[in-house]
C-alpha cells in the first residue's frame, strides 16, 4: 500500500490514475505530492483518474475536493474522471457535498472539459 | 425463522490502525460477494463500513475494536452483516450523533448518518464509559 504513485505529464497537463484499495497515509501523500508537482510544473490542469477506484468513502471524497480546492488556488483546474456509478450512487447517499467538482465521464471527455476551462480563464484575463 | 447464523464463514479483525481499514473493506466485499450482493449493495455497505471503522480509530483511541463480518440469512433472502465492537468513550447521545453534520471531531459528520442511509439496517448500542456497538446489515434484493 506505500507504492509510488507516478503522476504523468502531457504537454501542461499533469495526469494520476489511482487504483485499488487506498488507505488513508496514502491518500494524504496523493495530495501532498499532486499540490506540490502542479506548482512546480506550472501544469494548467490536472486530471485525476479514479475509474480504478472501487470505494470512495467520505475520508477519500473529502480529500480529493481538497485537493481540487488546492490546484484552484494555484490558478489551475482539476477535473476528476471516471467516477464508478456504483461509487457515484454511494456518495450521493453517503451525503459527501461533491457537486462543486469539474468532473468527466472519462479522461477523453476530462481533457475537453480543461481545455475549456483554459480557454474561459484565458478569456477573462 | 429468526437469523439463521453462519458461523463457520465469520471474518473476526482487529480495528488498530489505519491499514486494517483496507482488510475490513476487503473482508465485507468477499462476504457480500458470497451472500450475492449486486454490485452497488455491495459498494453501499463496504462504504458503510469504512465509514464505521474510521470512527473507530478516530473515537475508540487508546482500546480501539474489532469487527466481525458474516453472512446472515433470513426468510430465503441472503445478507451480510458487520458488527463492530469498541471499548472507547461510548456515544453519549446516539440520537444527536445520527444528525448529519453533527461531529466532536473535525470531520463532515457523515459517518454515522451516512453509514445508515448506506445500510439496510443499523443499530446502535452505546453508553457513556462502556464501548460502542454498531450493527449493519445488506439483503439481496
Amino acid at each position: 500500500m506505500t507504492e509510488i504513485i507516478p503522476i504523468l505529464r502531457i504537454g501542461e497537463t499533469l495526469l494520476i490514475s489511482l487504483q485499488g484499495e487506498l488507505d488513508d497515509a496514502t491518500v494524504l501523500r496523493i495530495e501532498e505530492q499532486l499540490t506540490r508537482e502542479v506548482a512546480r510544473t506550472c501544469a494548467t490542469g490536472t486530471l485525476i483518474d479514479v475509474s480504478g477506484l472501487t470505494i470512495v468513502d467520505s475520508f477519500i471524497a473529502r480529500v480529493l475536493t481538497r485537493i481540487a480546492g488546492m490546484i484552484r488556488l494555484l490558478g489551475s483546474h482539476a477535473v476528476i474522471v471516471g467516477i464508478q456509478p456504483a461509487v457515484a450512487i454511494t456518495l450521493v447517499e453517503l451525503g459527501v457535498p461533491m457537486g462543486h467538482l469539474n468532473t468527466a465521464l472519462n479522461a477523453e471527455q476530462g481533457m475537453a472539459l480543461l481545455r475549456r476551462l483554459r480557454d474561459d480563464g484565458d478569456r477573462s484575463d | 425463522m429468526a437469523t439463521d447464523l453462519t458461523d463457520a464463514e465469520a471474518i473476526v479483525l482487529g480495528i488498530a490502525d489505519e491499514s486494517d481499514m483496507i482488510h475490513v473493506r476487503q473482508a465485507i466485499r468477499q462476504v457480500a460477494q458470497r451472500a450475492g450482493l449486486g454490485l452497488v449493495d455491495q459498494t453501499k455497505i463496504i462504504t458503510a463500513g469504512s465509514e464505521l471503522a474510521r470512527n473507530i480509530l478516530v473515537h475508540a483511541t487508546g482500546s480501539r475494536g474489532t469487527v466481525r463480518v458474516e453472512r446472515v440469512r433470513e426468510r430465503g433472502r441472503q445478507g451480510v452483516r458487520v458488527t463492530f465492537l469498541d471499548k472507547g468513550p461510548g456515544i453519549p447521545d446516539v440520537e444527536r450523533a445520527l444528525a448529519d453534520g453533527y461531529s466532536t471531531t473535525r470531520s463532515l459528520g457523515l459517518g454515522l448518518p451516512g453509514a445508515r442511509r448506506l445500510s439496510d439496517e443499523m443499530t446502535i448500542t452505546s453508553a457513556a464509559g462502556t464501548g460502542t456497538t454498531v450493527v449493519i446489515v445488506k439483503w439481496t434484493r
